[in-house]
């Protein structure tokens, strides 16, 4: 744990739908404009709750996507899941001018600031990409020359959020390094790994031991666990490794 | 917040026969979602032990052969997770705390559980005796999964889930109250899902 933050109480704001933007096929960025909000911190996430006309309440937890300099705009980039209760409107039905209660921002131990350096290494699984997204967003605000790398793994390239941003982050700066992989379907003269993350990928991607990189993993709970578990046998120090998993369900938690 | 709005063109689930069994917020989970902030810590049965420590006349400490001569239970009950999920008819089986407890003599109104990989969470030590609390090893008929808590987790159903800490090693008992990990990070210090007490302030 390496800060303890005062919070104030998290109170249910409204905020405006401003902007909604199709990633991929599953999933969808929400931009929200929150008068009140307090700002957050690149990892956060916030409890986004839903009322039906007579009265039933639906809750769920979603994972902030911009940059705390983007405030008091807050962009959320939910994925789809075919029986969820909850993602399926927001992904669907919610446009632009629509109100959104949420509140936030929540969990003050999954989140990278630029004065934390590096080097920095990040592991996303599909949408697990999302409050990854957010520091690396926040490192490209702040002008960050923390050298970064990022593993991601998707099914297919069609599956790849911000795939022409992180390009683009890329391009701008020698000090960041993306390294994809995509498991199941691959295009011609694809360059990147073609298979899930295993010991000899990360042994290429990670920062050497010695150079204690600041690690942050963000994903379904079986690549979680795979990609934690290599860092700690290629000899990671665990207490520098943070995780985020989501379940089966999709949804987000970084604590139980 | 205000009392008119709604979500345009949200109908939600209809409310199911298990509705009243779901404390406010929180939704039916049928698979068991895995939650921890780093990797899972791995420590050799041989080598695991459990201990019950700090303001007490005698510090206590079992090894893994030990903790399995204590007298067990088997317990089926509901879990409720901060992150919204609930999940029903969970089965268990473990030492209750008020077993371990008997063992020592203390005058300490809270306790601090500690783990592998160094997560804390604390307890006022009302809500922990009398059959409220458990460490258990084993989940529905079989030995606790790593990735749950296993070999050893505390099982706390009638606070969210985060108070129930994977990979649990002891109990250090305190006078005073003092928050633990995610108490720190912004989670309610006590945490009653019925009161949905979620974060500082609710």
């Amino acid at each position: 744990m390496e800060r303890r933050t005062l919070l104030g109480r998290l109170i249910w704001q409204l905020g405006e739908v401003v902007a909604t933007q199709p990633e991929t096929a599953r999933t969808k960025s929400i931009t929200l404009n929150l008068p009140g909000w307090s700002g957050h911190r690149a990892g956060q996430h916030v409890d986004v709750r839903l009322t039906a006309e007579d009265g039933y309440q639906a809750q769920r937890s979603y994972s902030i996507a911009s940059s705390p300099e983007e405030a008091p705009r807050v962009t959320l980039t939910v994925e789809r899941l075919d029986d969820g209760e909850v993602s399926p409107y927001l992904t669907e039905e919610l446009r632009v001018g629509d109100k959104l209660e949420l509140r936030g921002p929540i969990g003050g131990y999954f989140v990278w600031e630029a004065e934390m350096g590096g080097p920095l290494l990040l592991v996303a699984g599909g949408s697990g990409i999302v409050p990854l997204m957010a520091m690396l967003r926040h490192r490209s605000a702040a002008e960050s020359t923390v050298a970064t790398r990022l593993l991601y793994s998707s099914r297919s390239l069609e599956d790849v959020i911000y795939r022409d941003e992180l390009d683009r982050l890329m391009k701008r700066s020698t000090m960041l390094e993306v390294a994809q992989t995509l498991t199941r379907a691959h295009p011609p003269g694809w360059t990147g790994y073609s298979r899930r993350i295993d010991l000899q990928m990360l042994r290429e991607v990670a920062w050497p031991v010695a150079q204690r990189p600041l690690t942050f993993i963000c994903g379904p709970t079986p690549f979680v666990e795979t990609a934690a578990a290599i860092l700690v046998e290629l000899g990671h120090e665990p207490a520098r490794i943070k995780t985020e998993r989501f379940g089966p369900t999709g949804e987000k938690h970084d604590g139980e | 917040m205000s009392e008119n709005f709604f979500s345009r063109g949200f109908r939600g689930r209809r409310k199911s026969e298990l509705s009243e069994r779901l404390p406010p917020g929180q939704y039916l989970e049928r698979d068991f979602p895995v939650l921890s902030a780093g990797p899972t810590p791995q420590t050799p049965l041989a080598n695991w032990d459990f201990s019950i420590v700090g303001e007490v006349d005698q510090p206590k400490r079992w090894t893994w052969d030990e903790f399995h001569t204590l007298p067990r239970e088997t317990i089926t009950l509901d879990i409720h997770c901060v992150t919204k999920w609930s999940k029903l008819d969970t089965r268990w089986e473990g030492v209750s705390l008020e077993t371990l407890l008997a063992q020592v003599a203390t005058a300490a109104n809270y306790v601090i559980a500690f783990c592998d990989g160094g997560y804390t969470t604390n307890l006022p030590l009302e809500e922990v005796t009398e059959g409220k609390a458990w460490v258990v090893d084993t989940y529905e008929g079989e030995p606790l999964a790593p990735e749950h808590g296993g070999p050893a987790r505390l099982l706390v159903p009638h606070l969210y889930f985060w108070k129930s800490a994977k990979w649990v090693r002891g109990l250090r008992l305190i006078d005073e109250d003092e928050p633990g990990f995610w108490e720190s990070l912004g989670y309610n210090n006590h945490g009653d899902p019925w009161k949905e007490e979620r974060y500082w302030g609710d």
